[in-house]
């Protein structure tokens, strides 16, 4: 999975980093991903999701995608059940603590369809960030005596060469593609992230194309208005594409939260019956839509405009 | 327990217990759930100085009340923080030994603090995959932990199905040999009472007894042999001002039901 460092190089080279307008849509941006594609998402649990893509390649009918992200929670649902991904790599996995364990995440791997890569929290960071510094491993010192190591090939434990101590390695993690929802950004590309960033930059560096959703197109001068809020440079990025609650029902950093009641609902209607309920869920919410807007209108205006009046609530003194 | 009802929960019992062992001016590591609740409200009662650092990338958390985060990743996490920086970045804190003191659940412990939430059977063919480590192996691996859980037979286990997050693995020194060779397991909150490790074997040892309970309750309700500390004690049970800083926190008992 590791690539090796003059095909990296090669890929990014091949890339077109010119300084150009990538504004597309989400089906044209769903065109990027291929089939058995490595897919890096960004954003963590219930926050700045990029759902709307997800939806979009699930609508798509892409297969064998292998998803790596730093926390998974119910887009790791919808990608099991829907067979775009029967691959996760991931640190933890549920909808959420107040849900309880995901029935669907166990549904899909104690019977083997499809796998859960345990790795852990600052392993999954670091494997990125190896990806970003284009090296091809980086040294932690947790893991070690674990079970955790245990289950995985592809890390090892080492003597240090300088100190002798004992560290566990990890291989950097290059996705064919990330997949990246910020508050707002150019044509270009260049993207500010509000809040958490998670690890969405090394993310962004580590990948070999980036698909950016953004709530908002805003103009270059406004991007250099403030730059210091710029996460991405627009040379990463290859495609942007504009979504309104690209993250709904879950969060976007000051522009709205989870949309509580809606996941209540989603996790109720697992409840009796995970699969049925999970198929009946993306039949009505993924696959019927018209658009994205469709979309939005199945979830409703009034739980939109509460998740929104909570989300910049967090700007109120 | 006594006859008498107690007028707390056994989540509440947990989340102030807990509260009581964070001191003013530490830096706390938190998970979501009890240990946020009970870090929260340290902050408010005896601990202001408390810094809490969540793995979504939050430094000096200052959780408002009745908005408590699903996560430790959602912006209800960032209100009033001092600093939001990457989930990366915040796991290296503990790396580079700035954090005082983990504190996280469980779904399963042994005698030597191993705590598995990752699958109850074998790897292969588990019986439950459970939702996995998210930071708890990074945060067991760097730093001293406090754990909340519930004290059951079926939880409290000689040894777990699956070490996620490492305690003092086979007892001894085996932790340091791994390469651990910071932190480790420093206390057990349940509701039956406080637990800590002996300092040679390793071993899970009874410190403490919340009111009420004898040491028959809590041992049938572990899985192995406790080892009992000389000078047993007994807590004091949650006061009044303790619970209703609390409920406030958790109006909705979204964590202490």
């Amino acid at each position: 999975m590791t690539l090796a460092y003059d095909e990296l190089c090669r890929r990014t080279r091949e890339r077109d980093r010119s300084l150009r307008e990538k504004v597309m849509t989400l089906d044209a941006a769903s065109a990027l991903v291929p089939d058995g594609a490595m897919v890096g998402i960004g954003g963590s649990t219930l926050s700045r999701t990029p759902l709307a893509m997800i939806w979009a390649l699930i609508r798509a009918g892409r297969r064998d995608l292998v998803c790596a992200r730093s926390i998974s929670s119910s887009e790791g649902e919808l990608l099991f059940a829907s067979g775009a991904s029967r691959h996760l790599i991931t640190s933890w996995f549920s909808l959420g603590i107040v849900w309880g364990v995901s029935r669907i995440m166990r549904a899909y791997t104690e019977t083997g369809r499809a796998r859960f890569e345990e790795w852990s929290h600052l392993a999954i960071g670091l494997r990125f960030r190896a990806g970003a510094m284009g090296v091809p491993f980086l040294p932690m010192r947790s893991m070690l005596g674990s079970d955790v190591v245990a289950q995985l090939p592809d890390a090892r434990t080492i003597d240090c060469p300088f100190t002798g101590e004992k560290l566990a390695l990890v291989p950097a993690l290059n996705p064919d593609v990330a997949l990246i929802h910020v508050q707002r950004c150019d044509a270009y590309g260049n993207a500010q992230i509000d809040g958490l960033p998670f690890m969405d930059v090394d993310l962004a560096l580590a990948a070999n194309r980036v698909i950016l959703t953004t709530e908002r197109i805003v103009s270059n001068d406004q991007i250099r208005r403030r730059p210091d809020q710029t996460k991405v440079p627009f040379f990463a990025v290859d495609a942007v594409v504009e979504v309104p609650f690209g993250c709904a029902p879950h969060e976007c950093y000051g522009v709205y939260e989870p949309l509580f009641d809606h996941l209540d609902r989603y996790a109720a209607a697992l409840k009796p019956d995970a699969a049925q309920g999970i198929r009946d869920y993306l039949e009505c919410y993924f696959y019927q839509p018209k658009s994205w807007i469709d979309y939005l209108d199945r979830i409703g205006l009034a739980e939109l405009l509460d998740a929104a009046r909570r989300g910049q609530s967090i700007y109120d003194d | 327990m006594t006859t008498d009802a107690p007028s707390y929960t056994a989540s509440e019992l947990l989340a102030v217990m807990s509260a009581r062992l964070l001191r003013d001016g530490q830096v706390v590591f938190a998970g979501v759930g009890i240990p946020l609740l009970a870090a929260s409200l340290a902050q408010r009662l005896h601990a202001p100085g408390l810094t809490i650092l969540f793995e979504g990338g939050t430094i000096g958390a200052y959780v408002e009340p009745g908005r408590l985060p699903p996560s430790t990743n959602e912006q209800r996490c960032t209100r009033r923080a001092n600093m939001v920086l990457s989930s990366t970045d915040v796991l290296l804190l503990l790396q580079r030994g700035y954090v005082d003191v983990g504190f996280m659940g469980g779904a399963q412990i042994d005698q030597y603090g191993n705590l598995n939430s990752s699958f109850i059977g074998s790897p292969q063919q588990p019986a439950t995959r459970l939702p996995g480590s998210g930071g708890g192996n990074d945060i067991a691996s760097l730093t001293e932990m406090i754990v909340a859980m519930k004290q059951e037979k079926r939880r409290f286990v000689e040894r777990v199905d699956f070490v996620t997050s490492p305690g003092f693995l086979s007892g001894g020194t085996s932790r340091c040999q791994a390469g651990l060779v910071a932190g480790g397991m420093f206390r057990v909150v349940t509701d039956l009472g406080l637990l800590g490790f002996d300092e040679v074997s390793k071993r899970m040892t009874l410190l403490a007894l919340h009111p009420g309970v004898t040491v028959e309750q809590v041992q049938a309700n572990t899985g192995f042999e406790l080892l009992l500390a000389s000078d047993l004690a007994v807590t004091d049970p949650p006061a009044e001002n303790e619970l209703r800083v609390l409920r406030d926190l958790d109006p909705d008992r979204l964590y202490t039901a």
